[in-house]
């Protein structure tokens, strides 16, 4: 086993786990219990899509607005599994579990193992997105635990929490003046929706944007 | 069954069948560009309107209370490089304090 690859995969996994909290207190704090917290994080395993989910159903969405959303944002982990198949070249029951680890993060460490190797490059998939899943679902659960022991989330700050955490996930991805453009216009379109709209849909909305954007091609 | 179970499952079986296609569906489809680049652009739109909805409003009505604070402290932070847990505890002390003064 190659010693960088595996250090890299490890601590890729311990930082994504902080993240595995937040999940699991804005889960509670939007009105799921504990076991369903845990649940989510066991088979959705997808950060954004997840706080996705609680963030609408939080805010009083419907299902169909939470769910939508949920999967416009996994949509590219499909694109990450067209360009891990190759390399991965898993049958069977291993391609499902393969599917189900393919995440921003085992992704990103299998891709920048590609100068080593291909053998680098599945050992760097497997142990990010096995670790991953591991520490995102143990500290889900103390994260979901800590949120039913404070009670009210405004006391504790948890109300501003959720939004940081969507905003930590988002800033990565602003990569030039085109992205945060579209980042501010995608706000103000949600909050004008907001008095007007059912909850959630002034979010999937906005996917409505990032077409027109991305249509205008790069500039 | 409540909403919360049915948006959990359903959530988890689509998100699920999304990712499983990449392993299926050959590799000369979806390279479109203007569909890569579109695919780039939704997490970002999507994203912002969550935090713009999550910090502002309330059912339906827009609102500026304490999670404004908190939403700076995190802008400043990330603007910082700060790491995420800081950028998360910091946002939700500063939302907390304010809550507690207020």
């Amino acid at each position: 086993m190659n010693r960088a690859t595996a250090t890299q995969s490890l601590s890729v996994s311990l930082t994504v786990g902080a993240y595995g909290l937040a999940f699991g207190a804005a889960s509670v704090a939007a009105g799921f219990s504990v076991l369903q917290s845990c649940l989510i994080s066991l088979l959705t395993f997808s950060g954004a899509s997840q706080f996705a989910l609680v963030g609408v159903i939080g805010a009083g969405g419907s299902v169909v607005s939470a769910v939508t959303t949920a999967s416009l944002l996994g949509i590219r982990n499909m694109l990450y599994g067209l360009r891990l198949a190759p390399v991965i070249k898993a049958k069977g029951v291993k391609k499902i579990l393969a599917a189900q680890v393919t995440i921003d993060e085992s992704t990103g460490v299998a891709l920048s193992q590609e100068r080593l190797g291909q053998r680098e490059m599945r050992q760097g998939f497997w142990l990010t997105g096995v670790g991953v899943y591991l520490f995102w679902n143990l500290f889900t659960l103390v994260g979901a635990l800590s949120a039913q022991a404070m009670g009210n989330p405004a006391a504790w700050g948890l109300d501003a929490a959720v939004p940081a955490a969507f905003l930590g996930l988002l800033w990565p991805r602003m990569q030039n003046n085109r992205d945060r453009t579209l980042a501010v216009c995608a706000a103000l379109l949600a909050l004008l929706l907001t008095p007007y709209v059912a909850a959630g849909v002034p979010i999937i909305s906005t996917a409505v944007l990032a077409v027109l954007f991305g249509l205008r091609g790069r500039r | 069954m409540s909403i919360f179970w049915i948006s959990l499952l359903v959530t988890s079986a689509l998100v699920f069948i999304i990712r499983f296609a990449g392993y299926l569906v050959p590799e000369k489809y979806l390279t479109n560009p203007t569909a890569l680049r579109i695919n780039t652009l939704i997490p970002i739109a999507l994203l912002s309107a969550l935090v713009a909805v999550q910090s502002f409003t309330d059912k339906a009505s827009i609102i500026i209370d304490q999670r404004m604070a908190g939403l700076g402290v995190a802008v400043i932070a990330l603007l910082l490089k700060a790491p995420f847990p800081i950028v998360v505890i910091g946002a939700a002390a500063t939302s907390a304090a304010i809550f507690h003064l207020g």
